[in-house]
């Protein structure tokens, strides 16, 4: 048995209750969510905090809605207490995005899938976290409440870099709006070395098709290979012309360039960039094959 | 009163397939673990309890400068706080190892290792315990360390073991086995020669339930009773009353139920004298229990054998000898549990299941700042470093002289007729029949047809490895005149008590960590005696009830207590004898026994049942002469040799030539462990082993950086193989029954863990073959694989 340095518990009945009560215990306070990232940490007594906010009476906050909203049209509305396996089996999901089924096939396991939610696991913004590289791809906006109220960031915005976020220790992240798209496939790939690690490096790709056949939008992003953005470099190169693999070879070949890794226990430089290319080439294949099979179910 | 049994005699001729009493019966002990009421050594609460935490080093080496205990101490709920200093004066700060070495119970003088115990606080409950570590200073003079094993013997190293006299060097031992000289010769006229350095990296065994203890120190009577986490309650009890000074007589140890020992519980950690300490000191029961991060950093590990490995053969393909020398990595303490004559175990097993002209091996041990230990992890006494360095060398052998693996097995296996077999560095093995094992993993594989399909991937890019292990184990330790453990021979007792009504009671000596004693003992009693398993209770783990013996590590248990069972079982079947004559008015000589009874020669209807004799003894009946009244006897097994099982592994993987990641895709396991008793616990045990192998062989290493710091210390850096990264297991067997065994049983428990690293790591090999990959060291990570294919493989330590 792993003991956390002492704390308080205070289970929070809402989110106005959640804030206020962030704002009363001050900085020494956090919410735990699924505690699949928090509680780990305090065992090792790598985190602190004086009081525990139990945020997981909101189940006003654990949702999946496909909506129209101003501004960002049609979207996939994803509550923050959202568990990973709620977003395994969803079938609107399954449909629209299957990135996020890959990624989160290889997410841990069942039992931290079953509390771990996706609020946490980007507020954790974890480097070798999954769920910000597969929202980066697919350019989510998250919804932050505070005291003065709520703001919309994009991924770029909300994610400052590893363990970072735009999140203030007195705001929630209340939801995640993915915008949907039509003609697009998307596919996430992991190097794990064994099921339910975290990824040695892993690579996600979301890819729009005009009617002709050439990409007409793109998304490239890297896990736990040093890089908290999309590999934009990528995209200049990819939209506009036609899926090949002469296409994928040079786009892995600039996400290889593009990434920053560091050497671990999980492998050295040159391997994990390596990984960058070939699970670049590997999703980049799988999104526009999947994007092509969504146009013809519309065109049937 | 304990007597020494003569040695018995061979087991009957008969079916050997046919498994032992009841077979395939269901464990007895099951419906409490399924049910979650097993009862270990956390679940024990005793009135007025108090929990002790270990404060330990956050640096490998250092001297320890000052220990400020005043504000720990004033915690409100801290009752003690014990030191160095303290165990000083009560002479306990050292205690000695299982190998003739001391290890510091708490830091005097200087750390040397991280994770090493420097203080103990005694506290009211768990929380405040580990609460009050933080408000303990120290302050330590940080040193250099010695973490590559290589340059411990460097004239410049620095001196870990200052505290022993005269210590010069951080050498710990050399040890040979086999002629040099003969095998030298044997060498330099060999057509073939292949030279590879083979590294067996440190791992762990990581049981899931971590080490702990409650003491409880009567200080009225003066008695100790210590629940422990141990494989062996009665060698810990003796240690106990040597090195505290509390009789023996006033100790008792209990192993209650046990979460998984694997070697990791047959040492006596300083956690557990420090409970009793506590215990002592407060005069309040304690209990310790360690953590995750804390079983691994600390307690004993295993392998950690840089091997250079030689093999010497003919043009074609007839092996002649083997030659290596091992750097073995012991960690800051020699604590390896061996069998004193043995610092190395069992390692000149090396030659394996070959016939050799010659086998030369030399091993030299030292000292790290690392944690020690350095026998555990199912290894039979480092067989299992012997194995995978053997069966390494046939493959890199056999890809020189481009013959098939299996075929240069085959070739060179000792044939049924050379048993038993004396290989060239002392081994009798007592019995073996290689082929047909060989023939029949190959046959359960479709070997051939494994090899087409491989050639056939092979064009298309696709990289398939096929990998074979064929492994002779020696367990069973040991014969007393050869081994023993600090001073106590490795014999084991049984004692068999049958009730009135005829039911029974059998205890043993030796102590399940989840090998299914409590069935497997009592279908050997059931057999032998003709009563059903359900009708014998089977003790174990608690020295008060049970009589003397070394406890269940180096799969003994079967070879040594399982001998033990089965001739106390035939005393009680003979002394029934006796009292059934006297029941039936007839002589002894003229009954006849069937299983469950004695009856008259050439009258079946008139006869015994054990059950009517049981009662028959305690009854009225007038007894002859020297049969007392009861059904009673007791036994002490010396075991005449140690029992050789073998098999035949074979592994398929499919490596991603994108990412180097391994798949293992098919296992195909042919066990020859002798007679077999239970196959259901059999199965269990060789799926366990080699799941165990799988993840040695894919993810498991505790490794350090360069200031000597652990980076295994959790179990998201520390990887074990689940259910997703294994097949689904294909097992056979045949059955050579040992000739020496009463039963002709002869142990299963770390036949997969020994046989299995091979086989994968040799499919691997066997998968990059095409980018000229002769050897990798394991473990066979995703990122290592691809490194071997870039032709950069790299030893992991
Ligand atoms: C064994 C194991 C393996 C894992 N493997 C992977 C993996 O392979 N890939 C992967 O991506 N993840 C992995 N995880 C992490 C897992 O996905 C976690 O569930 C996730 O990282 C955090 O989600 P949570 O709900 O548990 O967050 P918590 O642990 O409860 O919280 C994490 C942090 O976010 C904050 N927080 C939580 N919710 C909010 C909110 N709504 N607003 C503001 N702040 C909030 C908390 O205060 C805390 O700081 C693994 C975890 C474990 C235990």
């Amino acid at each position: 048995m792993q003991i956390p340095a002492p704390f308080e518990y205070v289970r929070a009945s809402s989110v106005d209750n959640a804030l206020a009560l962030l704002d009363r215990h001050g900085p020494e306070s956090r919410v735990v969510a699924g505690g699949h990232s928090l509680l780990p940490m305090m065992k090792l007594r790598l985190a602190r905090p004086d009081w525990l906010i139990d945020i997981n009476d909101l189940f006003e906050l654990d949702y999946l809605l496909v909506d129209t909203v101003p501004n960002n049209g049609r979207v996939l509305r994803i509550g923050a207490m959202t568990r990973h396996t709620t977003l395994l089996e969803s079938d609107d999901i399954k449909r629209l995005f299957p990135i996020v089924i890959d990624a989160e096939r290889v997410i841990a396991d069942p039992i931290v899938r079953n509390r771990g939610t996706i609020g946490g696991s980007l507020c954790q913004a974890d480097p070798a976290e999954d769920l910000s590289t597969v929202c980066h791809v697919l350019e989510g906006v998250a919804v932050v409440r505070g005291p003065a109220g709520e703001r919309m960031l994009s991924m770029a915005e909300f994610h400052r870099g590893p363990y970072e976020t735009a999140v203030a220790q007195n705001e929630l992240l209340i939801e995640v709006r993915v915008p949907i798209r039509d003609d697009s496939g998307s596919a996430y790939e992991k190097v794990e070395r064994r099921i339910g690690d975290w990824a040695v490096a892993a690579a996600g790709a979301s890819v729009t098709l005009a009617a002709d056949g050439t990409i007409s939008h793109v998304a490239v992003g890297l896990t736990a290979v040093g890089l908290d953005r999309n590999v934009t470099e990528v995209e200049a190169v990819l939209v506009g012309q036609a899926p090949t693999e002469q296409l994928f070879v040079e786009a892995g070949r600039l996400t290889s360039l593009a990434c920053d890794p560091l050497a671990d226990q999980r492998g050295p430089v040159d391997y994990k960039r390596h990984l960058a290319d070939e699970l670049t080439r590997r999703v980049l294949r799988a999104a526009c094959r999947r994007a092509a099979a969504s146009i013809s179910d519309i065109t049937i | 009163m304990t007597i020494l049994e003569d040695r018995p005699s061979n087991p009957a001729a008969g079916d050997h397939d046919r498994p032992i009493g009841h077979g395939r019966m269901q464990r007895k002990e099951d419906p409490r673990f399924v049910r979650g009421k097993g009862h270990y050594v956390d679940d024990i609460v005793l009135p007025g309890m108090l929990h002790g935490a270990i404060l330990r080093a956050p640096v490998a080496h250092a001297r320890l400068v000052s220990i400020d205990t005043t504000e720990a101490l004033a915690h409100p709920k801290v009752l003690a706080v014990i030191t160095g200093t303290d165990l000083q004066a009560l002479g306990l700060a050292w205690a000695p190892t299982l190998s003739m070495d001391v290890q510091a119970v708490l830091v005097t003088d200087k750390v040397r290792f991280q994770g090493q115990e420097v203080a103990f606080v005694v506290a009211e409950d768990r929380y405040a315990a580990r609460d009050a570590l933080e408000l303990i200073q120290v302050e330590y003079d940080v040193l250099p360390p010695v973490v590559d094993a290589r340059k411990a013997m460097d004239p410049s190293a620095p001196i870990i073991r200052d505290d022993l006299a005269g210590r010069t060097d951080n050498h710990i031992f050399d040890w040979e086995a086999g002629d040099k000289a003969e095998t030298d010769a044997v060498f330099a006229s060999a057509d073939v020669v292949v030279k590879q350095e083979i590294v067996y990296p440190r791992v762990h065994p990581a049981p899931m339930e971590t080490c702990g203890a409650v003491a409880d120190f009567d200080p009225i009577d003066g008695r100790l009773t210590l629940y422990e986490t141990t494989q062996a309650p009665h060698a810990h009890r003796t240690l106990f009353a040597m090195v505290s000074g509390i009789p023996e007589h006033k100790i008792r140890v209990v192993s209650p139920d046990i979460g998984g020992g694997f070697g990791n519980k047959v040492g006596i950690y300083p956690g557990y004298i420090l409970a009793v300490v506590g215990s002592i000191v407060t005069g309040k029961p304690v209990k310790w229990v360690e953590d995750r991060s804390e079983n691994l950093m600390s307690t004993s590990f295993a392998r950690d054998y840089i091997m250079q490995g030689e093999i010497a053969a003919t043009k074609d393909g007839k092996i002649l000898a083997l030659r290596t020398n091992v750097l073995a990595d012991h960690g800051a303490f020699n604590a390896t549990a061996q069998p004193t004559k043995y610092p190395a175990g069992f390692f000149h097993i090396f030659t394996g299941s070959y016939d050799l002209a010659a086998a030369h091996c030399t091993v030299t041990g030292v000292y790290t700042n690392k944690a020690p230990g350095g026998v555990a992890y199912a290894c039979s006494f480092r067989v299992t470093e012997a194995v995978y360095l053997v069966e390494r060398m046939v493959d890199i052998l056999a890809r020189k002289l481009d013959m098939d693996p299996a075929e240069l097995r085959l070739k060179n296996f000792i044939k049924k007729e050379q048993f038993p077999y004396a290989n060239k560095t002392g081994w009798e093995y007592d019995s073996g029949d290689y082929e047909p094992t060989m023939r029949l993993s190959m046959k359960m594989a479709g070997y051939d047809e494994l090899r087409r399909e491989q050639k056939e991937k092979r064009e298309r890019g696709e990289l398939m490895g096929i990998g074979i292990s064929f492994f002779t184990e020696t367990v069973g330790a040991g014969p007393r005149k050869d081994m023993d453990i600090l001073g106590l021979g490795m014999a084991d007792g049984a004692e068999l008590r049958i009730h009135p009504t005829g039911k029974a009671v059998v205890r043993i000596s030796v102590q399940s960590q989840g090998q299914g004693h409590e069935t497997t003992f009592a279908q050997i009693v059931a057999e032998e005696i003709g009563i059903p398993p359900e009708d014998i209770d089977v003790v174990h783990g608690d020295t008060d009830q049970t009589p003397f013996g070394l406890g269940t590590y180096g799969s003994r248990s079967t070879p040594v207590s399982g001998a033990a069972v089965a001739l106390v079982a035939r005393k009680v079947r003979e002394k029934a004898r006796f009292i059934a004559a006297a029941m039936l008015e007839t002589r002894p000589e003229d009954l006849e026994w069937e299983k469950g009874r004695w009856f008259v020669k050439g009258d079946p209807s008139v006869g015994k049942t054990i059950a009517e004799i049981a009662m028959g003894a305690h009854g009225t009946i007038a007894l002859p002469e020297g049969i007392d009244g009861n059904l009673d006897a007791e036994v002490t097994y010396d075991p005449p040799n140690l029992t050789f099982p073998f098999g035949a592994y074979i592994c398929v993987v499919d490596v991603d030539p994108g990412t180097g990641h391994v798949k293992v895709r098919r296992f195909i396991a042919v066990d020859d462990c002798g007679t077999r008793i239970n196959p259901m616990i059999i199965e269990g045990q060789i799926h366990g082993g080699l799941t165990d192998g799988v993840g040695m062989a894919l993810m498991e290493i505790i490794e350090f950086d360069d200031e000597g710091n652990c980076l295994g210390g959790s179990f998201m850096d520390y990887l074990l193989p689940t259910a997703m990264e294994v097949p689904d297991w294909e097992t056979g067997f045949t059955v050579t029954p040992s000739p020496h065994h009463p039963i002709g049983a002869k142990g299963v428990g770390e036949s997969a863990t020994v046989g299995s690293p091979p086989a994968v790591v040799n499919a691997v090999v066997d998968a990059l073959a095409p980018f000229g990959v002769v050897h990798m060291d394991m473990p066979c990570t995703p990122a290592r694989v691809w490194e071997a294919m870039q032709g950069r493989t790299r030893p992991p330590v």
